[in-house]
């Protein structure tokens, strides 16, 4: 502190922290986010419809988890990363960009190209432990409670601090 | 338009902003125990305020916060110094942008009222108060998972709530930055006044009635639009038309907005914010096809936000933005700011721009009026339209808005006006708010809706009912 003034970033009030989402298909993968020290998410089952996947990775171990909704452990997820899962990173990376995903889960990829065959060939190579399934109860909740935005009422009544928010062409 | 008055020192403003730099460096490293930097700063803001009827307030809570001894109401009361100081840095500025634009300013309406709260509002408000003082207390590098996830829950409850969406949108993309940006600890760059602005905008709305902006008014006349304003972040979004109101009783024309906003998915973006607009806001179709709008008995605000209702709008006329500018723009009166809402970010004039030259920038173009240089913020035009900043760098005419931000103005471009075989044709920021033919514009809208499709399907089989 006290080091000098403030960059033309560090004052301006409408400063872009977080770069929009870019427009991606949700038919496989309907939730990602890089969230709670991890990327997690929910991805459909490709035999039962009313069945969904809860995967997550976490950041910097890599560690693995993959179950239904239901609670059942994912067979495809024993010993190393599951189809779910790859489909999850590579969802993840259509949304944000290989750089943020590459940044949030502490990757080192070799080479300086990015995408999400080397993200996740970089972090299979360390061969990570599989995790506890314990956080995807709350993985789960988040996606419903993601859901439930589409239920809220649109207003016409301004919301003034919405000034802080512009949009913007640059994506993530 | 006066250029030159843009560019010209305004008196005080430094020291004004100096003194809000000062707290804002405050709550980058905390307020739990403020080192005697931080006491510096927290003293610089209660000189700031010193003339002020805040002043007894705002020196009792610098001194206690720099002690380590700060209390909520002491957090409140430095907030509303800082907001204070703001908003004098915009009212000076207002005055300038009114200089240079040389247009007149409505007299002050009837009173804002503030409306009583519920009782279930007022747990809400208190637990949101609570939750920032942690914040305030831990500093932007004091910010881990477990703080900023505080939030959810309260979010969660106020959603539902329409008179708590301002506070409750406020605080869901607030906290939603802080996640990206955890732990604070390893954060190259803070966005110091960014944070600041939104944390003690969000410590003024738990306060009783802050968030209220009733209609002091109904109104009925010719609605002129003049474009669009979007704003979003990955859980809100809002659509803004900014426009010309001109009484049927013949009464002077004043700038008016129409708003509509809607929580979403953060998966709903480009076209699919238009989508989830639409529907509920018929003057964004009016703006597609070019078209006035006939407003019988629509309620406005002080500030000049009509609480739109579709059952008291009709399609009118055709009527081309740049008509509007060149004809109803220069007389018409823009209202007076509500107070909570001064503030630089606030600021959105709309202007119309014509002679200029244009200059690419490492930054984007800027415009060059006369002899002047005015950055514009092409960044700000929405993705899902056909506006792009090569347009904007062609063009011969702009209707934009002009807002203030990080010591400078910028020119936010809503439409332009460029000239194609001797013929001037516009290009609309909102050109695709109510649906559009183009080839680009219709296969956004179709992978929009397929996402809305897919989501509402997952909805309706794994949300319980
Ligand atoms: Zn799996």
């Amino acid at each position: 502190m006290g080091d000098g003034a403030l960059s033309v970033w560090e004052r301006s009030s409408t400063a872009r922290v977080v770069p929009s989402a870019r427009p991606r298909k949700l038919a496989k993968v309907p939730f990602v986010e890089l969230a709670d020290g991890r990327l997690q998410g929910v991805v459909s089952s490709g035999s039962d419809i009313g069945r969904v996947y809860v995967s997550s990775v976490e950041a910097g171990t890599y560690a693995f988890a993959c179950s239904t909704n239901n609670n059942r452990p994912c067979g495809g997820a024993r010993g190393s990363f599951c189809n779910h899962i790859r489909a999850l990173i590579g969802e993840a990376v259509l949304q944000y960009g290989a750089e943020r995903v590459v940044r949030y889960l502490k990757v080192d990829v070799p080479g300086e190209e990015a995408d999400a065959h080397t993200v996740t060939g970089a972090m299979v190579s360390t061969r990570p432990a599989q995790g506890d399934s314990s956080a995807a109860a709350q993985v789960f909740s988040r996606f419903l409670r993601h859901l439930a935005y589409l239920e809220f009422e649109p207003t016409t009544a301004p919301l003034p601090e919405m000034q802080w928010f512009p949009t913007t062409r640059a994506v993530a | 338009m006066r250029a030159d008055l843009l560019t010209d020192v305004v008196d005080g403003l430094d020291e004004a902003l100096a003194a809000v730099d000062g707290f804002d460096e405050a709550l980058v490293d905390g307020l739990l125990r403020p080192q005697p930097a931080q006491a510096v700063g927290l003293a610089g803001l209660a000189d700031a305020v010193a003339g002020s009827p805040l002043a007894g307030r705002v020196a009792e809570a610098a001194e206690k916060t720099a002690a380590g001894a700060a209390g909520e109401d002491h957090f409140v009361a430095l907030a509303a110094a800082r907001t204070a100081l703001l908003g004098s840095v915009h009212d000076a500025l207002l005055v300038r942008v009114e200089e240079a634009v040389g247009r007149p300013r409505a007299e002050a309406g009837g009173d804002t009222a503030a409306a009583g709260g519920a009782e279930h509002a007022v747990n809400l408000h208190v637990a949101a108060r609570s939750w920032l003082c942690d914040l305030a207390r831990a500093g932007w590098r004091g910010i881990d998972h477990e703080l900023v996830s505080g939030a959810a829950a309260v979010v969660s409850a106020m959603l539902p709530e329409p008179g708590l969406r301002r506070l409750a949108t406020l605080l869901d993309g607030f906290a939603a930055e802080l996640a990206a940006s955890c732990p604070g600890a390893t954060l190259e760059h803070v966005p110091v006044r960014r944070w600041a602005d939104l944390w003690s905008r969000a410590m003024l709305l738990t306060l009783p009635g802050a968030g209220s902006a009733p209609a002091v008014a109904d109104v009925t006349g010719r609605l002129l639009p003049l474009g669009v304003d979007v704003q979003e972040h990955a859980t809100a979004v809002q659509a803004q038309v900014h426009a010309v109101f001109e009484p049927a009783d013949g009464g002077a024309s004043r700038l008016v907005r129409a708003s509509v906003s809607a929580p979403k998915p953060d998966s709903v973006v480009g076209a699919g914010l238009w989508q989830l607009l639409r529907p509920h806001l018929s003057l964004l179709a009016a703006v597609s096809e070019g078209r006035a709008m006939e407003l019988d008995a629509m309620p406005v605000t002080a500030e000049g936000d009509l609480l739109w209702d579709d059952a008291r709008a009709r399609t009118g006329e055709p009527a081309e933005v740049f008509t509007t500018a060149r004809v109803a723009l220069p007389s018409a009166a823009a209202s007076p700011t509500a107070p909570l809402d001064r503030h630089p970010a606030r600021i959105a004039v709309p202007v119309l721009l014509e002679g200029y030259g244009v200059e690419e920038g490492e930054d984007g173009p800027a415009f060059l009026v006369a002899g002047e240089r005015l950055a514009v913020d092409v960044d700000r035009v929405p993705a899902a339209g056909p506006l792009t900043p090569e347009v904007v760098a062609g063009s011969g005419a702009c209707v934009g808005l002009l807002r203030w931000d990080a010591g400078a103005f910028v020119l936010q471009p809503l439409a332009v006006e460029r000239t194609v075989r001797k013929k001037a044709v516009a290009v609309h920021a909102g050109a695709w708010a109510g649906g559009t033919s183009d080839k680009a514009g219709v296969r956004a809208e179709k992978a929009a809706t397929d996402t809305v499709t897919v989501l509402r399907e997952r909805a309706g089989r794994l949300l319980r009912k």
